[in-house]
């Protein structure tokens, strides 16, 4: 597994309106807070975590760039199904997100990679 | 047609909210078609509601406009007289001929796997614009954003991407960019600007037309100063530095050809650059449509409609000029709209005051197009190793030997030789820098679809039309 990208000071974060509308997601098995009503890329950022994308290409490291959903920079795995907008995708209790390699089809969940190829 | 008209307003952003009010409150039946789980597009962009805030930083006289365009909707809507699909990205609008009528063709939600039509006796372009960022060593470095996305990100979720962020680039979204990251925490170490105030001053005959723009301008730099940012003109980002994520940024000052000085160079750390050159409109749908452009812009006439019978365009896709703009254009267009569905000529003395501002921010926009222009030596400090298309990742050397060996001489060519613009963004985030570097000029990209769409979305849509499959 690639080393966590993560910066040594986290972000400021947004406090929840109602506590009961915290749960917790995981990244790349790694326990995070959430708040209801964040995207995937907004919980990502304020755990400190800017990257969680390699290019098929070269195997760059990519996260948000357009955050307004133009560029797919910041695709991502998101229990098990690849190529998620993480600037638009809400998170939901209990998200599996997954740093995504490639095209992300390689380890995909086998019931997802199948539908794709039907 | 029946017997009350129908409009579908594509785009819930201050241009399509405002038509869509002004056709409701006349009488037509308005589908409010939107990509955002919330009405406001990127401007009035609200944060989730569990997140307990407000946008930081909004200004009291957006906030009053907002609230009553905010209320406006949830009237009509309440009402019946607005039908509002948030959460459907539009891909196609079509036009059949034989009736006159549209077909407007949407994704469903984040997942985006399942499609929605609305069908309408008009249609009514509200689509905004997205940011032009032109490429430099480094910018596709974690931690590299376009300042439109960092203050997003910062509106809809209250997410900064890290702690030190450099505003850079050039046009009038960075002051408030920078601004709004101040006030949410970070530490704005710079803001460079590459247009200088000598710019300024040779536009400021147009530019004092507006008081109140000048006034807000003016409020985003007393802002800055209390919050320490230093603002650098006549300066640009040479490179961004780091390995796996963003660490520092290289700015030099700009000669009076627009090139870095030599020996001006200096490092500035940071794990943030908000990075934009000004903003492109989203043309797709007009395109696909069959509306003529004028540039990067839909051409539409002083009823804002466009040269294709029953579309209007509003807002940043008929050029960009800002919220105020948007919201003028967006109103004269949903009168506009309704009267003709009802087969009238429209009284133009009747949107007057919406006339008289549009001449006037169309003209500041004009005079801002002209002061915020990229530095012009921009695309020689593009080194060949540079990644100029984002998503299938050809770097600048290779875009230069399409041109320069193989004999390219338009963006069309450059994308069949080397890919540059055929990922998944499909040419949005590379056309510009491509361009420039190809020397050739920046052309409407002419997407049939205006999204990805999944090939089971439009399977089904054969079946549902009754239209012949594949044979």
């Amino acid at each position: 597994m690639r080393p966590l990208r993560r910066h040594s000071a986290h972000p400021p974060q947004p406090a929840p309106a109602r506590p009961d509308e915290t749960f917790t997601v995981t990244f790349d098995g790694r326990r995070l807070p959430a708040l209801s009503g964040q995207t995937v890329a907004a919980v990502l950022w304020a755990a400190g975590v800017t990257a969680w994308r390699d290019t098929r290409g070269a195997g760059r490291p990519r996260g948000v760039f357009c955050g307004i959903g133009v560029c797919f920079d910041c695709l991502v795995t998101v229990d098990g199904r690849p190529n998620q907008r993480a600037c638009l995708v809400p998170v939901r209790p209990g998200d599996a997100i997954r740093t995504q390699p490639g095209t992300g089809w390689a380890d995909a969940r086998p019931q997802d990679a199948g539908a794709d190829h039907e | 047609m029946s017997e009350q008209p129908s409009l579908a307003v594509v785009g819930a952003g201050p241009a399509g909210l405002a038509a869509a009010l002004a056709a409701a409150g006349r009488g037509v039946r308005v589908t409010l078609v939107d990509a955002g789980d919330r009405a406001g597009g990127q401007f009035y962009r609200q944060p989730a509601p569990a997140l307990a805030a407000r946008p930081p930083q909004a200004p009291h006289h957006q906030g009053r406009t907002w609230k009553r365009l905010r209320d406006g909707l949830g009237r009509h809507r309440a009402a019946g007289r607005i039908v509002h699909l948030a959460d459907h990205h539009v891909w196609c609008v079509a036009r059949e001929e034989a009736t006159g009528t549209f077909t407007v063709h949407s994704l469903l939600g984040p997942a985006q796997e399942e499609g929605g039509t609305v069908r309408a006796d008009a249609v009514l372009l509200a689509t905004g614009g997205y940011e032009r960022v032109l490429p430099f060593p480094g910018w596709t470095l974690p931690g590299v954003v376009t300042a439109g996305g960092a203050q997003a990100m910062l509106k809809g979720a209250l997410a900064l991407p890290g702690r030190t962020a450099v505003i850079a680039g050039t046009g009038p979204l960075l002051l408030p960019v920078a601004t709004a990251l101040a006030a949410a925490g970070a530490r704005v170490a710079a803001l460079v600007e590459s247009a200088g105030p000598a710019a300024l001053l040779r536009r400021a005959p147009a530019l004092v037309t507006q008081p109140g723009k000048l006034a807000e301008g003016a409020g985003y730099a007393v802002r800055l100063l209390r919050h320490g940012v230093r603002t650098l003109t006549r300066h640009t980002v040479v490179e961004a530095h780091g390995t796996d994520r963003l660490e520092a940024v290289t700015v030099s000052a700009l000669d009076r050809d627009g090139r870095p000085r030599p020996g001006s160079a200096r490092r500035i750390p940071c794990d943030t650059l908000a990075v934009g050159h000004g903003m492109l409109p989203h043309t797709d749908l007009a395109e696909t449509l069959g509306c003529t452009l004028a540039g990067t812009a839909v051409r539409v006439d002083d009823e804002q409609r466009t040269d294709v019978p029953g579309v209007w365009a509003a807002g940043e896709t008929t050029g960009v000029g800002g919220a105020a703009l948007a919201l003028a254009e967006g109103h004269i267009a949903g009168r506009s709209a309704a009267a003709r569905l009802y087969g009238r000529a429209p009284d133009p003395r009747h949107w007057a005051p919406a006339a008289r501002a549009r001449t006037r921010l169309r003209a500041f926009a004009t005079a801002l197009d002209a002061v915020y222009v990229p530095p012009a030596g921009w695309a020689d400090a593009v080194t060949d190793d540079t990644v100029v298309c984002r998503c299938e990742e050809v770097d600048a050397g290779e875009v230069r030997e399409a041109v320069d060996v193989l004999g390219a001489g338009d963006l069309r060519t450059v994308k069949l030789l080397t890919r540059a613009g055929m990922g998944w963004c499909q040419g949005r985030m590379c056309a510009a820098g491509v361009a420039g570097l190809a020397g050739c000029p920046l052309t409407a990209g002419r997407r049939p679809f205006a999204r990805p769409v999944p090939l089971g979305v439009l399977a089904a849509l054969a079946g549902t039309e009754g239209e012949p499959g594949t044979e």
